[in-house]
């Protein structure tokens, strides 16, 4: 594996972004660094944004490790990014549509049948009916990595109910107060819009029938669920309700909430559970979770889920391989990012080959999320990689394996003061009827143990402020 | 607002000054167990003081008698018992938590920061000679708390069903007190009006922070029936039951014409706040204390259910 691509430079070049943070770095005594990281916990305990793990032991409530070392991003490299992030999450929307009705890609030979139609993530009950403006994934968190100055790669779609992003604020807002004075310093583009530009793109997917202003509410799984406190931040930075499955009714296809006033009807529904819980007549029948009847309105038209049911379809690890080919048979365009170089270890070539170069190779369960289930080879020991060449013998179709890439690192404060640690960027993609927007930002996640690739926060992983930086 | 939020808010509030009033109840318990050591009364005053909170069925399946450290580790700390000062402030925060989106920054501060202290409590703190560290404590996060509802909150109905939770909430622990002296049996050799009557009827005072606004009003030495008076009747005294029916008939007001729909709430608050405006206090001293602290009591719990059918569900 090459030496890892460092964000702030090397060799004793600065990099222009980080010109200011390394002076800082320099000018600044250790135990400040100490006493700010302490801080910045005690702020984050109080404003409560912890994620929640039950069942586990211990402290339910969490915190993800906060870093201080912000991640700073130049305006031309931030809007080559987002350039290719906007292609992306079209063409990824153009997928989902087109697979619920016409089935072109398929017909077309680009796509393989079966990937698609007997896939675990495919909704039959999403077929024959469009949702408001072809939008199916309203909220879409793409996961990329860098490898040197100029190669982006996504790592990962997510367009289901991706998380995180109450982290990029609610961390933009603890460095604020910790260090006015490096701000001062810069000229940061601010992420506060964010709730504001999730709303308006919400209320534009409203259905056709609905008159006069959109009621649009989020339906949260409850406190128990771990991204809870990023629903009820949202919920509130949005204006809109948070209501959990019981709050909600459906009454002749029409959804409606109980208020204290009687009922009230929704237009718009940002949903963050699952699929499989959003209403127990089509789904899972001992759900509570959800609300019976949803579906039924929803193909009715009279009310808009965001994201769409179904919509996980176009975030499959295997799906994932063909969606360069979904940019250029959709939009007729050559995909601005690239994705990581895939062995599907379904096919027998393929497999051979992974199996041949397992102790240079990242294998992933493709249903698997969290960093959990997964082999980094180079890290792994010799019976480790054994075991899993067994698993992957045993149900092949279940995984995929990349290179392992040297992701780039940034300079982050642990123990041993500020060393280099690899990052990734969750930049969050918003898709309204009209318009793409993307927030200048995202999560950046860290991984804090040195020489580790897992950013997961189930992981050891940690998180930082990213910067985009003023042209 | 969602029905949910209303009872969230209904209930985080009731919780919070929950808290408050045991802590208060355990105050006065200190102060009659201090007299009554002195004349070997027993424990009967942390008896009463069980009573009192409401807590006396809970605490004598766990526990046979009424000792100091039985019924303040009882009252104060165990998370058996539901109304106990930690279990208060844990389903307070729970109520809270569920509703972060209906909460003002600083009452969301207000109630997990009490949540995070209480988290780091040892058994140790609620030992008989180190519990009033946390009374103390406790009283002063419920009122951080209600300051923070009065200073920061939209006047909307989002705050009318916190302040409603409180005022309920509020009576109720307000008659508890005072009947904690009727439960408290004197010694048969002390005198009605005794020495030992004049300290308990005094802590009664002090537990709910009137000693002071006793004076201010009668400028004279306690009198029990006064002191009942005072608590029960007098509208200018913050806890009594004529003043949180006050609150609790304005703010059930707003909500009906806000909402254009009154019910069966309204009439029982009218009824019960009407009582308290125009009884004397002879007459219920005629009826007997005790009694009609009880059917208030009922009353109030027959208004909050009330309340929870016409708005919460």
């Amino acid at each position: 594996m090459a030496a890892a691509f460092d964000e702030m430079g090397s060799g004793g070049v600065v990099r222009a972004p980080y010109r200011t943070i390394a002076e800082w770095l320099a000018a600044t005594p250790p135990d400040v660094f100490t006493h700010k990281r302490r801080e910045a916990e005690i702020l984050f305990r109080r404003i409560g944004i912890t994620f929640a793990v039950y069942g586990e032991g211990g402290d339910p409530e969490r915190l993800i490790p906060f870093d201080i070392v912000p991640r700073a991003l130049g305006a031309a490299e931030w809007n080559f990014l987002a350039r290719g992030l906007e292609q992306r999450v079209r063409a990824l929307n153009a997928f989902i549509h087109d697979v619920y009705n016409e089935r072109e890609i398929l017909r077309a030979g680009k796509v393989p049948e079966a990937l698609v139609l007997r896939n675990e993530s495919f909704l039959p009950a999403m077929q024959g009916f469009t949702v408001p403006g072809k939008v199916y994934t309203h909220i879409a968190g793409i996961d990329v990595v860098r490898v040197s100055e100029n190669d982006f790669y996504v790592l990962e779609d997510n367009c289901r109910t991706p998380s995180g992003v109450s982290y990029m604020l609610e961390g933009r807002e603890v460095m604020m107060r910790l260090f006015p004075d490096l701000f001062a310093r810069h000229r940061v583009q601010p992420v506060s819009r964010y709730p504001e530009a999730l709303l308006e793109t919400l209320l534009s997917v409203a259905p056709p029938a609905c008159k006069g202003e959109p009621t649009a509410v989020l339906l949260t799984p409850g406190p128990y669920n771990s991204a809870y406190y990023e629903h009820s931040f949202l919920a509130d930075e949005m204006g809109i309700e948070l209501v959990e499955g019981p709050d909600l009714f459906v009454d002749e296809d029409i959804v409606y909430m109980r208020t204290t006033q009687g009922p009230k009807r929704v237009d718009v529904i940002y949903r963050r559970i699952d699929d499989a819980f959003l209403d127990p007549r089509t789904f899972l029948p001992d759900s509570v979770l959800g609300v019976p009847g949803l579906m039924s309105a929803y193909r009715k038209g009279t009310v808009t889920l965001a994201n769409a049911a179904g919509a996980g379809i176009a975030d499959d690890k295997a799906v994932y391989i063909h969606v360069p080919e979904m940019v250029r048979f959709y939009l007729g365009e050559e995909p601005i990012l690239k994705n990581v170089p895939t062995w599907s270890c379904s096919g027998e070539g393929d497999r051979a080959h992974v199996l041949a170069h397992l102790e240079e190779l990242v294998v992933k369960d493709v249903h698997g999320s969290g960093g959990y289930g997964m082999l980094v080879g180079p890290h792994a020991s010799r019976a480790e990689r054994e075991t899993f060449a067994e698993k992957i013998k045993a149900s092949p179709d279940r995984y995929i394996a990349q290179p392992t890439l040297a992701l780039s690192t940034c300079p982050t404060f642990v123990e041993q003061g500020v060393a280099p640690r690899h990052v990734d960027l969750r930049p969050f993609v918003l898709v309204g009827r009209e318009k793409v927007t993307i927030v200048p930002g995202g999560l950046t996640r860290v991984a804090l143990r040195d020489g580790s690739l897992v950013v997961n926060s189930s992981q050891g992983g940690g998180t930082k402020d990213t910067w985009v930086l003023e042209g | 607002m969602l029905s949910r939020t209303a009872d969230n808010l209904f209930w985080l509030a009731r919780y919070m000054e929950r808290a408050e009033n045991m802590a208060r109840i355990l105050e006065a318990g200190y102060r009659l167990a201090a007299m009554g050591i002195d004349v070997g009364a027993g424990d009967t005053e942390w008896h009463s003081t069980i009573v009192a909170a409401g807590c006396e069925t809970g605490f004598y399946r766990k526990h046979r008698a009424a000792t100091a450290a039985a019924a303040i580790d009882y009252l104060a700390r165990d998370p058996d018992n539901p109304s106990s000062i930690l279990s208060c402030i844990q389903t307070a925060r729970r109520n809270g938590r569920a509703v972060r989106t209906a909460l003002s920054a600083d009452m969301w501060d207000a109630v997990n920061g009490s949540w995070l202290q209480a988290r780091n409590f040892t058994i140790e703190d609620f030992a008989p000679d180190t519990v009033r560290r946390i009374l103390d404590w406790v009283k002063e996060r419920s009122l951080l708390f209600t300051g923070c509802v009065g200073s920061t909150m939209l006047r909307n109905d989002a705050y009318w069903f916190t302040r409603l939770g409180t005022f309920l909430e509020r009576a109720d622990s307000t008659a508890r007190i005072l009947d904690v002296k009727y439960n408290v049996l004197l010694p048969t050799y002390e005198a009605v009006g005794g020495a030992l009557d004049y300290v308990q009827w005094t802590a009664v005072l002090r537990a709910v922070s009137a000693g002071r606004g006793y004076h201010w009003i009668y400028r004279r030495e306690v009198k029990p029936w006064l002191v009942a008076e005072l608590l029960i009747l007098k509208p200018e005294m913050p806890r009594s039951l004529a003043a949180c029916f006050i609150e609790i008939t304005r703010t059930l007001d707003l909500l009906a014409g806000a909402y254009g729909r009154p019910g069966e709430a309204d009439r029982i608050a009218g009824q019960i706040h009407a009582r308290l405006r125009y009884t004397r206090i002879d007459d219920i001293f005629q009826q007997g204390l005790h009694e009609f602290l009880t059917e208030f009591i009922d009353d109030n719990v027959r208004l909050g259910r009330e309340v929870s059918k016409q708005y919460l569900t």
